[in-house]
């Protein structure tokens, strides 16, 4: 084995350009993912984030550039072979179902990959899903519901998890769950890109930032970076 | 007006409720998941009571290996015919669906209409459901009785299997959000092909238990696919209980007005059609949109 097939990237993104019918969305977007990261996607309202995120699943069928995924190509695939490679997907708007049960929506997602939590284990995680297990997925508070979204892709075994702001809108006791989840998917391997708004919490957790503007990647912060830059850190996001 | 003619009529009305029933659960699963408002379920219908008549005429299979064959068969035909043609039509305006089944049942029928003309063909009751039960109120010809159990039976099987099993599940998510399913990796396409075919086995199904009853003719299916149309407006497109309920009431409905007023049992459906689009446009069971 080689140095560079150790470190060989669990997800390597090159100078991707995506499409909603007519309007040009991501402009040549690369980045790359090591096995064991967290990486996250920063950026301002409206740079593209979500979109990126929808292009590595293949739902975002515009797309053109290379997606590899676990070092294969994927820019061709429909998502239902790309998240078989092995990659769960909680989506923005959460994506629970109504018409099924908190246990449905749970069990709903195919094993992809060996290792993933069991159920048990998931409800040991998330007492408050124990108790709801029967209640249709919608009628969940949206602290819940992001719970449930996050626990859906760690039944899986997927090995690498796309997070589109799961803090978003969350009370503080709730985030903070949700970083300690985070950070035990973390230690157990699991490979994360995390976008997020909310920039202490993603700071605590990420290994490097790309900052997004205008569906670009227009920087790249390592973790031992950020002190040094916050003032750069703060003028990409505007705060 | 006596007891015996009354309750006779209520079988009737029973019975082609369970038709409907089986042709709008087929219907409400098939909208539900590709979208598609099958047009061609009446022939799909047809299909399964030709295929019935075919096997025992050619093969000499008889009716309870039909019962289990045809639906095979006919959701085969389904699923090809989904892998083939619908599968083109899902990113256009629905119009295109409807269209496209309209000319699909238009090519099923003509084709049978071309080969067997139009007259009637007898099918003969099974000789294990031959006879009466006398239930002293009324007498109960065992076939009718076979065809309600049997059709509850299928319709109940049907519910179950989407309510109650992984498949169902899956079934239920992926008419839900599509996309997000496909990217749990689900094979949704796939998943929509299975769906036709279960829809329109219903509608061989139906076909099979009609056989013995109504002479198997190429238009068998054409008179009943609008009444079930009807059915369908009233109970609301997409509820599987709604269009297995608003079935079996609207039968009941018609065999009733037929004892209190004969010719009005042919219009009694439209007739609370039309007020249930003025009162509630989506049916009874259905959702605003
Ligand atoms: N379905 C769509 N059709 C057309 N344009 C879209 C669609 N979804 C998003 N866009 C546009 O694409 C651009 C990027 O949107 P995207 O959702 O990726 O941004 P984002 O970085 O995730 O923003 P936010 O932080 O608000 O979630 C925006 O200009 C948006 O208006
Ligand atoms: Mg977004």
């Amino acid at each position: 084995m080689t140095d560079a097939s150790v470190s060989s990237p669990v997800l390597a993104v090159e100078n991707v350009a995506g499409h909603y019918a007519d309007s040009h969305i991501l402009h040549g977007v690369s980045m790359h993912v090591s096995p064991g990261e967290v990486v996250t996607i920063v950026g301002r309202n409206g740079a593209g984030k979500t979109t990126l995120l929808r292009a590595i699943m293949g739902i975002l069928t515009k797309r053109s550039g290379s997606i590899k995924v676990f070092d294969k190509e994927t820019i061709a695939f429909a998502p239902e072979r790309i998240a078989r490679l092995g990659v769960g997907y909680v989506p923005e708007e959460r994506g629970i179902y109504a018409t099924l049960d908190v246990t449905e929506n749970l069990m709903l997602p195919p094993k992809v990959a060996e290792g993933g939590m069991s159920v048990e284990q998931i409800y040991q995680l998330f007492p408050n899903l124990r108790e709801r297990r029967k209640s249709p997925g919608t009628r969940l508070s949206g602290g819940e519901q992001q719970m449930l979204a996050i626990a859906r892709v760690l039944r899986t075994g997927a090995k690498l998890l796309l997070l589109d702001e799961p803090t978003e809108g969350l009370a503080p006791v709730i985030v903070q769950q949700i970083g300690a989840t985070i950070e035990l998917m973390k230690k157990q391997g699991l490979t994360l890109v995390l976008v997020e708004q909310n920039f202490r919490f993603a700071a605590r957790l990420a290994d490097r930032h790309y900052v997004m503007e205008n569906g670009r990647i227009v920087d790249a912060i390592e973790r031992s970076q950020v002190t040094a830059r916050m003032d750069a850190i703060k003028s990409y996001l505007g705060i | 007006m006596s007891m015996q003619a009354l309750f006779g009529q209520l079988l009737v009305g029973l019975i082609n409720g369970s038709f409907y029933a089986m042709l709008s659960l087929g219907l409400a699963i098939i909208f539900g998941l590709l979208g598609i408002t099958n047009i061609a379920q009446g022939a799909f219908y047809m299909l399964g009571g030709f295929t019935t008549w075919m096997l025992f005429r050619w093969a000499g299979i008889g009716y309870f290996w039909a019962l289990l064959l045809v639906p095979v068969i006919v959701g085969l035909v389904g699923a090809a015919i989904e892998k083939t043609l619908l599968r083109r039509v899902y990113n256009l305006d629905h119009m295109y669906g409807l269209l496209l089944t309209f000319g699909i049942m238009m090519f099923i029928q003509g084709m049978f209409v071309y080969f067997f003309a139009t007259a009637g063909r007898p099918y003969a009751v099974p000789p294990e459901l031959g006879g009466a039960y006398n239930l002293g109120f009324m007498f109960l010809p065992k076939y009718r009785g076979w065809v309600v159990l049997a059709s509850v039976v299928f319709c109940f099987a049907t519910w179950f299997a989407i309510e109650k099993t992984s498949l169902g599940r899956t079934l239920r998510a992926a008419t839900e959000n599509p996309t997000l399913t496909r990217a749990f990796g689900v094979n949704v396409p796939g998943l929509m092909t299975v769906g036709f075919g279960i829809g329109v086995a219903l509608a061989g199904a139906a076909g099979v238990l009609a056989a013995p009853i109504y002479p198997v003719s190429p238009l068998m299916g054409a008179d009943l696919i609008i009444v079930v149309f009807a059915v369908v407006v009233v109970g609301g497109m997409g509820s599987i209980l709604g269009s297995i309920v608003t079935s079996m009431m609207l039968g009941l409905l018609e065999g009733l007005t037929k004892v209190v007023y004969p010719q009005g049992s042919n219009m009694v459906i439209f007739v609370i059609m039309f007020v249930v689009l003025l009162i509630r446009p989506a049916g009874l069971f259905g959702r605003e949109r």
